[in-house]
């Protein structure tokens, strides 16, 4: 670019004052290489504050940010959740506590349709017969005409939940049987109306699920 | 109102800063699948379930479950809108708060120590929870830090949070309101939440008897045990939840507004000395319920009644206590104005002139640091000219509005600057921290070996052979990056305090108009 200035022509089809170089300045050196990530500044920070509350916050802060991540509300995509599970299951056992929203609170939307419940076992006989694999075909096909008369464009969607639901289901693997008993219990305790069926387990992380965990895939993937 | 055309005249990237802000803490509290739905419906708005799952490309079932945590959150609310769609809506300003957790659990330990601490974080933590489960969770805490064979009472973290709601740093959540059964029609897309003023404090009379539970240790077990037994779900017991339905927040306002009060104390006692800033945290102690959070000014408060309040064993006399208040009224920050005579003199803060003070001495700060110190000369001159203007008016709101739009332009400039900042330390911090991915996970194994060891009586020889596995300059490379990890985290703090000052009076001055 810079290399016909000696022939009395105008080097540049532009203003170079109007880039900030002073006409015949020296221009910098041409930079092969991208501006470093975190460049110098001229004047250095001035120095933390420090004390005591400074101290007790940031040990807190770091703390507050690793329970966060064990905590039912952090979502793990699937592939992250693989990296943690293979980790975890060798040096460190972390496990989530069950966190299931209060229904009353939010939008009916909110629920969701599937009708899988995690462990449920035939002798608890306590939700009348809904959980059990028998009845389960029966009741998939009496969502679907429901959701045909309501005919609101959501049966695709609903549909592959089930399947999905069915899917899981099948692969569950034991449960402890106190759990269960509570999951139960809070299901009965919770639920008001008949026809809507939830996941108890609805944020719970399938840690727990002896050695085929790496295949049991709790949230439904699309 | 010309508020309107600063807001306008902002650039988007301001809003941007927002944005990038809020997309971080997201992700670094919650996972990319609440932050995409998150930073999604801050982008555009109110939107209901199925544009949003639509315009992400995210599942129904995925977007419901993001959706669930953000309103459990309170950084996401909804409404019925026509046609009984339910719309969502972020609250942008509410995510940016997750900074400040910290601060928010740090300052209950000075008030409340360690008991009103852990409740504060649990509320916090959960978003929201019943006065029952957050006394459990607490009581479970504290008693996991006592002596072997010590256990926390419930009843002693109740009295806690109890003095918690008295001073409105804890409050409750509009609730589903009870409907009556003479209303038969379908049930509404989603309820409408209520809460009656005079509730919000209301603690449910509760006999909470029971103390905290150690974990046992089995459930601890490091280091290839077989599944750790899962945590039972909070009511193990088979007894129904007293007070059901019924749930509480922090109430960030009023942590809010002990910051400010805190700020105010702090530069009196720079400015001017102990005994003064006594005198105005009295004060404003006196008039912490009765002062709205944007109130530019406190209740005036006579001299006679702000004597009886002196802490006990404050030893000044009425007349020196007169003087005192004098010489604040008369000094040219103005954070104390006289407003009439009764009483002895009546007295009030200006909250407004007090935070219009501390936001210009932030500023001057930042200038410095950016710009050196010749700048920053210039930039307090250019102010101080505009304050000895200021002084010959009598009245801050008559101000001629050009300086006032100018003064609000610069503080809403470096609100963004500051905003900015943060998401560039948050990236520098991850940044680090996926550089040394591989020797930090190297360093956790070892530790969590070591640690299995010596729960099962490893010798000392065996640790040390342990231990060498990390090399002697991955030990430095660890060290170094703890360094700069916390150097980061504890800007984050920091800068969020200038933040929190730069935007009580952004707030307070967008309300005045």
């Amino acid at each position: 670019m810079a290399g016909n200035k000696g022939r009395g022509r105008a080097a540049y089809t532009f203003n170079i004052e109007a880039v900030g170089f002073s006409k015949g300045e020296k221009l910098p050196d041409v930079v092969l290489k991208p501006p470093p990530l975190f460049p110098d500044t001229d004047y250095k920070p001035v120095p933390l504050k420090t004390g005591e509350g400074e101290e007790y916050m940031l040990a807190l802060k770091q703390e507050l940010r690793e329970t966060m991540k064990r905590m039912p509300y952090f979502i793990e995509t699937p592939e992250e959740r693989q990296d943690i599970e293979r980790y975890s299951k060798r040096y460190m056992k972390v496990y989530k506590e069950e966190w299931i929203p209060d229904w009353r609170r939010l939008p009916r939307e909110m629920m969701p349709r599937n009708k899988c419940k995690k462990g449920s076992k035939p002798k608890k006989a306590k939700d009348a017969g809904k959980g059990t694999s028998l009845t389960r075909t029966a009741d998939v096909l009496k969502k679907i005409e429901e959701l045909e008369k309501r005919g609101d464009g959501e049966k695709s969607d609903e549909e592959n939940e089930e399947k999905e639901g069915s899917k899981e289901k099948s692969k569950e693997g034991d449960d402890d049987d106190d759990d269960d008993a509570a999951e139960q219990e809070e299901y009965d305790e919770e639920e008001q109306e008949e026809e809507n069926d939830y996941i108890n387990s609805y944020f719970e992380d399938g840690d727990d699920f002896g050695a085929d965990s790496d295949d049991n895939m709790d949230e439904a993937t699309y | 109102m010309w508020m309107d055309e600063i807001a306008l005249r902002l650039p988007s990237t301001m809003t941007q800063a927002e944005i990038k802000l809020c997309s971080l803490l997201l992700q670094e509290h919650f996972g990319e699948i609440v932050e995409k739905i998150g930073v999604h419906l801050i982008r555009t708005g109110s939107q209901p379930l199925r544009v949003i799952a639509h315009d992400t490309g995210t599942s129904l079932d995925q977007v419901k479950k993001a959706l669930c945590v953000l309103v459990q959150h309170n950084l996401v609310s909804y409404q019925v809108h026509k046609r009984g769609v339910v719309e969502y809506e972020a609250q942008c300003s509410r995510v940016l708060r997750m900074l400040r957790y910290p601060r928010y659990i740090y300052t209950t330990k000075t008030l409340y120590s360690d008991t009103g601490e852990l409740i504060v974080e649990e509320l916090l933590l959960n978003g929201k929870l019943t006065m029952s489960a957050v006394v459990k969770k607490v009581a479970d805490r504290l008693t996991e830090t006592m002596e072997d064979g010590k256990t926390m009472d419930y009843a002693e973290v109740s009295n806690t949070f109890v003095r918690l709601a008295d001073t409105h740093f804890v409050q409750r959540c509009p609730s589903v309101p009870t409907t009556e059964n003479s209303d038969p029609g379908p049930p509404p897309p989603a309820p409408t939440l209520v809460i009656n003023e005079k509730d919000m404090y209301l603690v449910p009379k509760l006999s909470l008897i029971g103390k905290g539970k150690r974990r046992r240790s089995s459930d601890e077990d490091a280091a290839g045990e077989p599944k750790a037994k899962r945590p039972k779900h909070t009511t193990d017991n088979k007894e129904p939840i007293p007070d059901d339905g019924i749930y509480w927040q922090a109430n960030l306002d009023r942590f809010h507004q002990h910051f400010r009060d805190q700020a105010i104390v702090s530069a009196v006692a720079n400015r001017m000395d102990q005994t003064s800033s006594e005198i105005v945290r009295t004060m404003l102690r006196m008039s912490e319920i009765t002062t709205s959070s944007s109130a530019p000014f406190t209740q005036p408060l006579s001299s006679n009644e702000i004597f009886r309040s002196l802490p006990v064993g404050y030893n000044i006399s009425k007349q020196v206590l007169d003087q005192y208040l004098t010489l604040l009224a008369d000094d040219p920050l103005e954070f104390v104005g006289k407003s009439g005579d009764s009483g002895g003199g009546m007295y009030v803060i200006n909250l407004h002139k007090a935070l219009a003070s501390l936001a210009t001495a932030t500023l001057e700060s930042v200038v410095q640091e950016r710009f050196g110190s010749r700048c920053a000369r210039i930039f307090r001159l250019v102010l101080q000219k505009k304050h000895i203007e200021q002084k010959q008016v009598e009245d801050f709101a008559m101000i001629p509005a050009k300086e006032a739009k100018d003064m609000l332009y610069k503080m809403l400039s470096e609100n963004f600057m500051s905003l900015q900042s943060i998401a560039n330390l948050i990236e520098r911090r991850q940044f680090e921290t996926k550089e040394n991915k591989r020797l930090l996970e190297k360093s956790q194994r070892v530790e969590a070996i070591i640690a299995s060891m010596q729960a099962t009586g490893a010798e000392e020889a065996q640790l040390q052979e342990i231990e060498e596995m990390i090399t002697a300059p991955e030990r430095q490379q660890l060290e170094t990056l703890k360094r700069n990890v916390n150097k980061l985290d504890a800007s984050e703090i920091q800068v969020d305090e200038t933040i929190f000052l730069l935007e009580s009076y952004i707030e307070c001055t967008m309300k005045r108009q």
